[in-house]
């Protein structure tokens, strides 16, 4: 090149900015210095098909599945330059055998191939080797439509098997824990669940023994996988060697829709995909968000949510009518319940919303409070200790979100006065929301006995339910749109992956046409759908000024800063400084 | 008020109640059996057979199938029985009177028809025609151009595109044919020189029948005197099987049968006019429409084939026969004509069996170009024949 | 460009006429009605007529013994010569079938039980026959050869309740079928 002088070769342009040239199937691109092979080719949207690699763990390099063509320009011989071609790149040496790309990382003037003769026969060749002992179950294995092994041998594998011999018999339907069974002949040995049981969860209890065709996976003798992040591993696993108890054998997974939300057991806010059919929720995974739970969630989470066809949901608005509660209908029980608290001055009513209430439900609450004349709310506070991993010490899910609407930094304190004037019986009524009294709230059976009127919204028939004389049926947190902050200050969304049972409503339009029903105003000058009342949120709450339900995204954004940390992704972001990850 | 009004206001009654429900209804409901069984039989099928006396619904062994000749009473009730719908998009009154107002026309052009001579009963001689008018083919045509009303108004207030095209397309078509049914019954009133049927009927009897002039008043083929008579009405047959010939189409066309039924052609117009109704509404048309086939043989039947007269001579012998006071000679001249109509009948359902609907231009064409100009210039022919004869 | 020209065909005055045609078709479809009346329509004998026309008078006679082996009657589950239960409920018929006749509830086999290997096999397997259009998808898409469509056709109920065929009712109308491929056996 004769201008080399002039003009910058692209490795030096791509230096200066700390990244290298690739070439990938042909295609030139710059990637960060240090990237892995594998990360650069996802970049250059070339798919290499890979079982052991996960981004989040290490790479042991075990699968081979992702073996690739490599080339780096052969080293110039002492005393001559390299020689560069019209574009100022050097010629590529194409190396005979091929590499894993999940472990190496790329160089400049590196070139990648991940089609050809050469990765296409090699992806045959792995992919026979991994199906010579697998089990031609797929019509019984919960795995199949989510199976990598399934999609790789239609992508990549031969199509037919040349084994005539026996397949090596290995355990099946080993329980080895409380919540995850295994079953070994499925299992490819790609180690991912090992690995996450030693680098995330930080609790090795799982590791292969035996050699070659007869390696195993297994829990350490005297051990079992109790671990609370464990179900991880069936997300993880490629294939359906570990199936979850929960969801073994319930529905496959082409019947299921999936639903984006966030699970509500605290106050992280934890991502979550809601597999529903029809209006059956058949399991709950995480979703992957590295600033709020990374690719993991505790399974006394993902197990603990309500569904429409629960039991003991509750179906029709009651009223206590001679200490028998009786179905009406909702312009009934509303009109009932309306004329009910206009029966008490201001100071006689107390209003208990939740920290476990949306934004959009908590600022309808406070239109309610505003139109009786009450001029604070409370929300019971649920401090447990943190498990220094994803599970916050707020187990409520926006106790943030809650200060902010409420515009009260010490929401919880006002309980105390409630629980103080109940017992003094200053307080004759009470309206409660999503929260059961007896529990943590702190009150007593008396307590509610002596109230002269308890209205409340609940979704299931609890305690505080059977004390009420007007119960209001809401929706469970999977049935409904809204959004919370969780505790790091991220606004995040909630949908609706399925419709509330029978006639319970969404909580929102619950109190929405309570308080019409206690102003008698029109339905028209109440907002119509959650995106408009979010609307007005965004108008009257500062730290929601320009946002809109549709158009925030499902990896929430950041709308305060609140300090709290998430131990979990603190230890991640060390491990990936630390080049241990991808991340 | 006299004997003689007294007896021609009961035997009034008494024909219409006969001639309407008691002949003309039951001869419609099997029509539409002869329908389905003809157009099975010529297609290789059986067609109903099962409707009979239900014996097993009460506890018999068997049912008793009477070959389904109950099938249109089965019909009936299910018509009855079935639900009207009323789409919300329609205009409820015209909706409500258009089946009426084309079935009504059908029957009340019946009674201008002669069914038969006439009964001698105590001394009266009853005259089996409802109203014995002197314009005859006239009142007929009024009244049957009428049911157009019925079709079009369903095809208007049913609020639909494909029955309003098939409302469009009967009213059009009724125009015409209405012109060529006019023009082509001409000759046969010049050559009967009236307009009174009953006359007319008279006149074929004594004189030999419009298409079959085998007998006149001098004897029938076997007579040399017949022969030395005829030759006017052999000339005459010319322009008169024109005649027939275009008239019978025209009632096709008029009736809305094959090859003409363009108004509820189903390929194009999913169901015409009709589309919207459902129940007895729409067995009111079904009814409309076979009440106006049956008028038409009638018509046809009395025009050119004799309409109750047996021929040959017979029938002065027929009138003839008496029991005391009683003349049933009339009775047989009804069965006769009833015979006739149901034979022809008979043949409009081969028709629509065997001949394709037309295209609507086809249609058109034949109408006005065709059969229009035939029937103009027969009557030309006609009046010419006549002027040479006489 | 090819445009090819069609001459329209010369109509000839009897064409024209169109009246010979209508003859000819008269005559025709009176020849078929004749014959017909006169119980002898062609191929009568073939489809066991009872005489008029070629139609076969149903409820009284019947073809049973003439449909073909590839007959689509009512879908039923079999079992084997070793009176296992087919089905693993891997629910693809579910997935396949056009109009939603198939709801199945999966069930995990106990471990005493002598098939515990299979792991799988329906708890309650329904066939809404009300839905069911025969159309042999979930034959076809059984990776376990567990459905087949008999040679039954004539499904007939009270009530719509009568006309869902629950997992007992399909193993009475299977019954057992020999000769399939035995994939569960000791080496797998």
């Amino acid at each position: 090149m004769s201008d080399t002088d002039t003009q910058q070769l692209p490795k030096d342009i791509a230096a200066a900015k700390g990244l290298v040239n690739v070439q990938i199937d042909g295609h030139w691109i710059q990637v960060p210095r240090g990237t892995r092979m594998i990360e650069a080719c996802k970049l250059a949207e070339k798919e290499v098909p890979h079982y052991c690699y996960h981004p989040k763990l290490s790479s042991p390099g075990n699968c081979r599945m992702c073996l690739v063509q490599m080339g780096m320009p052969p080293r110039p011989a002492p005393g001559q330059d390299p020689v560069y071609d019209a574009d100022g790149y050097q010629a590529i040496g194409w190396m005979p055998r091929p590499v894993i790309a999940c472990s190496n990382t790329v160089g400049e003037n590196m070139g990648i191939r991940t089609q050809g003769e050469l990765v296409q026969k090699c992806r045959e060749g792995v992919m026979e080797f991994l199906l010579i002992n697998h089990p031609l179950d797929c019509p019984i294995c919960d795995q199949a439509g989510e199976c990598r092994l399934q999609e790789f041998s239609v992508e990549h594998g031969k199509g037919e098997s040349r084994f005539k011999e026996d397949k090596v018999k290995k355990p099946k339907n080993v329980k080895i824990g409380p919540r995850i069974r295994l079953d070994d002949e499925r299992c490819i040995m790609c180690s991912r669940c090992i690995r996450f049981m030693d680098e995330v969860a930080d609790e090795p209890v799982l590791g292969f023994t035996e050699r070659g065709t007869h390696t195993t996976v297994g829990v350490f003798p005297g051990r079992e996988l109790t671990n609370n992040y464990g179900l991880n591993t069936v997300d993880l696993c490629p294939v359906g060697a570990l199936t979850s108890n929960d969801f073994r054998f319930q529905m496959r997974t082409w019947f299921l829709k999936e639903t984006d939300s966030i699970d509500t057991n605290c106050g992280t806010g934890a991502n979550t995909t809601i597999w529903t059919r029809g209006n059956k929720i058949f399991r709950v995974t995480p979703r992957q968000n590295d600033d709020v739970n990374s690719c993991w969630m505790p399974d006394s989470h993902r197990l603990n949510y309500v569904c429409p066809t629960d039991d003991d949901r509750l179906t029709a608005p009651l009223i206590k009518v001679d200490n028998v509660h009786e179905e009406t209908c909702w312009e009934n029980a509303l009109e009932a319940a309306a004329d009910a608290l206009k029966q008490f001055t201001p100071g006689e009513i107390a209003i208990i919303a939740s920290g476990r209430q949306t934004n959009e439900e908590l600022f309808m609450m406070r239109a309610l409070a505003a139109e009786l004349g009450i001029e604070s709310l409370a929300i019971v506070a649920r401090e447990e200790a943190s498990d220094d991993m994803l599970i916050s010490a707020d187990r409520n899910p926006n106790t943030t979100g809650a200060k902010l609407i409420l515009q009260d930094s010490e929401v919880a304190a006002t309980l105390a006065t409630f629980r103080e004037g109940v017992y003094s019986g200053d307080i004759k009524a009470v309206f409660v929301a999503s929260e059961d009294l007896l529990s943590e709230a702190g009150f007593s059976a008396d307590d509610l006995e002596a109230l002269e009127l308890l209205i409340s919204i609940h979704t299931s028939a609890n305690a505080t339910a059977q004390a009420s004389d007007i119960v209001l049926p809401g929706a469970g947190s999977a049935e409904k749109r809204g959004s919370m902050v969780n505790v790091a200050g991220r606004l995040q969304k909630l949908n609706a992956a399925c419709l509330p049972p029978a006639d319970a409503r969404s909580d929102w339009e619950i109190i929405r046409d309570l308080v019409l029903a206690l102003s008698g105003e029109s339905a028209e000058q109440a907002p119509q759908t959650i995106d408009a009342l979010f609307q007005i949120i965004a108008t009257s709450i500062p730290e929601f000024d320009g946002k809109s339900l549709a158009s925030l995204g499902d990896l929430g954004e950041t709308i305060t800063e609140t300090g709290v940390t998430i131990p979990l992704l603190e230890r991640e972001n060390q491990r990936k400084a630390r080049g241990e990850i991808v991340g | 008020m006299d004997h003689a009004t007294l007896i021609f206001l009961i035997s009034t009654a008494v024909k219409i109640i006969v001639f309407t429900f008691v002949l003309t209804l039951p001869i419609i409901a099997y029509s539409t059996y002869a329908e389905r069984r003809v157009s099975s039989i010529i297609q290789d099928r059986v067609g109903p057979n099962r409707v009979g006396i239900p014996l097993t619904l009460f506890g018999g062994k068997k049912d008793i199938p009477f070959c389904g000749l109950l099938q249109p009473l089965a019909d009936g009730l299910k018509g009855l029985l079935k639900e009207d719908l009323v789409p919300g998009h329609v205009r409820k009154f015209f909706f409500w009177i258009a089946p009426a107002l084309a079935a009504a026309p059908a029957f009340l052009a019946l009674c201008v028809i002669p069914f038969g001579s006439s009964i001698s009963l105590f001394g009266e001689d009853i005259k089996l025609v409802i109203a014995d008018i002197d314009a005859g083919p006239l009142f007929v045509f009024a009244i049957a151009s009428l049911s157009v009303y019925g079709i079009t108004i369903a095809g208007w207030a049913s609020n639909n595109k494909y029955s309003f095209l098939g409302g469009v397309r009967s009213c059009a078509q009724m125009i015409s044919y209405e012109i060529a049914l006019g023009l082509s019954v001409i000759p046969v009133l010049m050559v009967f020189g009236q307009l009174n049927l009953s006359d007319i009927v008279q006149a074929q009897a004594d004189g030999g029948w419009t298409l079959l002039p085998l007998w006149n008043e001098h004897g029938s083929v076997l007579d040399a005197a017949y022969w030395a008579n005829s030759g006017e009405q052999w000339l005459l047959l010319i322009p008169l099987t024109i005649s027939f010939v275009i008239f019978t189409t025209s009632i096709f066309a008029e009736t809305n049968r094959m090859p003409f039924d363009l108004p509820e052609c189903e390929t194009e117009l999913v169901g015409g006019y009709h589309t919207e109704y459902s129940s007895m509404k729409f067995a009111l048309f079904f009814l409309g429409e076979y009440a106006a086939m049956i008028v038409g043989s009638a018509v046809i039947v009395t025009l050119f084939l004799g309409g109750w007269s047996a021929g040959f001579g017979l029938d002065s012998a027929i009138s003839n026969i008496a029991w005391g006071s009683f003349k049933p000679g009339g009775l047989i001249h009804l069965a006769i004509f009833l015979a006739k109509v149901i034979a022809f009948v008979i043949f409009f359902i081969w028709v629509r069996w065997t001949v394709p609907r037309f295209r609507y231009d086809q249609l058109m064409k034949l109408g006005w170009v065709v059969f229009f100009e035939l029937a103009l210039v027969n009557i030309f022919i006609t009046a010419g024949i006549i002027m040479l004869l006489n | 460009m090819a445009i090819i020209k069609i001459k329209r065909p010369q109509l000839t005055l009897a064409d024209k006429l169109y009246l010979p045609a209508v003859i000819k078709g008269l005559w025709i479809t009176l020849g078929h009605a004749i014959r017909s009346m006169r119980g002898k329509t062609h191929g009568a004998a073939q489809f066991n007529s009872s005489g008029l026309g070629v139609t076969m008078q149903y409820p009284e006679t019947k073809w049973d013994d003439q449909l073909p082996d590839y007959y689509r009657g009512v879908p039923a589950l079999v079992t084997d010569e070793q009176e296992r239960e087919r089905c693993v409920s891997c629910q693809l018929c579910e997935f396949i079938c056009p109009p939603k006749a198939i709801t199945i509830i999966p069930d995990e086999i106990e471990s005493d039980d002598p098939w515990a290997k299979v792991e799988k096999r329906p708890k309650e397997f329904e066939i809404d026959m009300t839905r069911c259009i025969y159309c042999g998808m979930c034959e076809e898409v059984c990776p376990e050869q567990a459905i087949y469509l008999r040679q039954d056709y004539a499904m007939t109920g009270l009530s719509r309740a009568e006309m869902v065929n629950d997992k007992e009712r399909l193993y009475e109308i299977g019954g057992v079928r020999t000769g399939l491929v035995n994939k569960w056996n000791e080496l797998k």
